[in-house]
């Protein structure tokens, strides 16, 4: 198997005295869907934001196609190839739907026409386009997701980083991204790491899962081996603390 | 840019500007001089509401210290045509670039140590009022004794020196309203524009789309004060003199932005209409109240009317009027 595009390695991050991030491995394969679960304050948007470069590592390090981004500022990751979404959505509110998504797609072009039109097919792509000349303002929650999404993805990543797309989808949505998700791995070979507490789109999408609990990686595997696993039964079920801690 | 004519204007945007430039440049060959003058304030405003527009209504950075750079553009060409007979034409563009480093020194300062919001627009008045009074004890310049152009013979135009009457000031004036309207268009439908309006809305969102958020703040701050600077030489040489705590006046800083908030901050028609207005309503205020003899009438009316359009209209006027002639432009 060739190298992963994205590889983190013994990440930790300390917030005063919570370690919210503690020697955080795992991989993510080029076009592979990895899901990062776990409880809430698991530490799954703390990592993404590691990843982003929102906030510096204490220790370890991210690669991203072999090259070193540790510590690099968010627009200098976006450059290297990370696309994210903000679990709490941020639209550019007075900018139109088809303007969001054209300020990612300036990422890669400065020519408006060649922006515009890639803009106009991720739209499509994310069932946008009759949205397009709407102020961002104007969305639903599901719709600013979407944008969430198509804007990131505009930026042209090597690796999509989704946090919580799915939250407040209605089940036929959440069915609807997965297949847009989905397809679009398969398509474009753009490789993805969500965190989600839908479950039924983590199972539906994800080859690889990553578990989380209190910052620390307690189990990976496929879909079938994570829900299998005794560790994470307890995390979610909930019996004695965790072992280990 | 979405697929019409003319420049990305739609057609009656194109048509209502035509129409506008026909009669302001015909307006001095029939208004008097007292309507010429009030004019040049109109375009001023405008103009100098225009510059500000861009650092504040484009990119979202609060700037309360804009006299600063009025100030700069003003006293650099006008010391430099005393002193050195530099005619202004050289004098401005050097007056733009150093007020561009002053606006770079000061964005580059203030972000770089995350200083934004109301604190960052609280450092632009204090660097504003800081030079002030440095000026007020600068001999070269006259200190606070002011510094004075040599008046002109109004019966002769000198456009080389920029010496003459204000329907000369007038033109040049409207070609640089006209000239930073253009610039604006420019701008906003460039990646820069798109850049600048995603870190006013969301700046964090910005910098995951891959922006330098630092270096295009700190672009739309040189650049906007390089503009501000521009006017401030057309200033100099139409006032003829030249007093610290006239050109870097706090109030003038609060003039700069009234007109662009009135009219709508962040369009691109927003500052000349606002200039319009509130010219016209002061001049209506004081010819209303010259015959009372109360003590600020006309101010506190002034104020009012302010207050009403500011509550009635929170995004300016023309965002209203825009949707009242069914302009479809997006802006």
């Amino acid at each position: 198997m060739s190298a992963p595009l994205l590889e983190v390695r013994g990440l930790s991050k300390r917030f005063r005295g919570l370690q919210a991030v503690d020697g955080v491995s795992f991989a993510v394969p080029r076009g592979g869907i990895v899901a990062l679960i776990g409880p809430n304050g698991a530490g799954k948007t703390t990592t993404f934001n590691l990843i982003a470069g929102v906030i510096a590592p204490d220790s370890g390090s991210v690669l991203l196609d072999g090259v070193d981004i540790t510590g690099l500022r968010p627009d200098q990751a976006c450059h290297a190839g990370i696309g994210r979404t903000f679990q709490l959505v941020r639209p550019f509110g007075a900018l139109s739907v088809l303007e969001n998504v054209m300020v990612g797609a300036l990422r890669a072009t400065a020519d408006m026409r060649v922006a515009r039109d890639a803009a106009c097919a991720i739209l499509e792509r994310l069932g946008l386009v009759d949205k397009a000349e709407a102020p961002a303002k104007s969305l639903t929650l599901p719709e600013r997701k979407r944008l969430e999404t198509a804007r990131a993805l505009a930026t042209r990543p090597k690796i999509l980083l989704l946090d919580e797309v799915m939250a407040g989808l209605r089940p036929t949505e959440i069915d609807q991204m997965v297949a847009a998700f989905a397809a679009l791995a398969r398509e474009t070979g753009i490789a993805i790491l969500l965190t989600e507490h839908v479950m039924r789109a983590v199972m539906a999408l994800s080859h690889h899962i990553v578990v989380l609990h209190h910052g620390q990686k307690i189990c990976e595997g496929t879909p079938e081996q994570v829900t299998r696993d005794p560790q994470v039964l307890e995390c979610y079920f909930g019996h004695a603390p965790v072992a280990g801690n | 840019m979405r697929g019409v004519p003319l420049l990305g204007l739609s057609p009656r945007v194109a048509a209502a500007l035509g129409l506008f430039v026909l009669v302001m440049l015909a307006l001095p060959f029939f208004a008097n001089d007292y309507i010429v003058s009030v004019l040049v304030v109109v375009l001023f405003a405008a103009y100098f509401g225009q510059s500000w527009n861009i650092v504040t209504g484009f990119a979202g950075q609060l700037s309360l210290g804009h006299a600063l750079y009025v100030g700069l553009g003003a006293y650099t060409s006008a010391a430099l045509f005393v002193h050195f007979g530099v005619p202004p034409w050289l004098g401005m563009p050097a007056g733009m670039a150093v007020a561009a480093i002053a606006g770079t020194l000061i964005a580059a300062l203030s972000f770089r140590f995350r200083v934004g919001g109301v604190y960052f627009a609280l450092l632009t008045i204090a660097f504003a009022e800081f030079v002030r009074i440095l000026f007020g004890h600068f001999k070269w310049v006259g200190a606070t004794e002011g510094l004075f152009l040599p008046v002109a013979n109004l019966a002769h135009q000198d456009l080389l020196r920029l010496r003459g009457s204000p329907r000369m000031f007038y033109y040049f004036l409207l070609a640089l309203t006209l000239g930073a309207l253009g610039l604006s268009h420019l701008l906003l439908n460039r990646r820069i524009g798109y850049y600048w309006q995603a870190i006013r809305e969301d700046e964090e969102a910005a910098q995951a789309l891959g922006i330098n958020v630092f270096r295009c703040k700190v672009l739309a701050m040189a650049l906007s004060a390089a503009l501000t600077a521009l006017g401030g030489g057309f200033l100099a040489f139409y006032d003829n003199n030249l007093y610290p705590d006239t050109v870097f006046a706090i109030g003038r800083s609060v003039e700069i932005i009234t007109a662009p908030i009135i009219g709508g901050l962040g369009t691109l028609f927003g500052p000349i209409l606002g200039a319009f207005l509130l010219t016209t309503l002061g001049e209506t205020m004081t010819s209303l109240t010259s015959g009372v003899e109360i003590n600020g009438l006309k101010q506190w009316l002034y104020g009012a009317a302010l207050l009403a359009i500011v509550a009635l209209q929170p995004a300016g006027i023309w965002p209203w009027l825009r949707r009242l002639i069914g302009l479809e432009t997006r802006r």
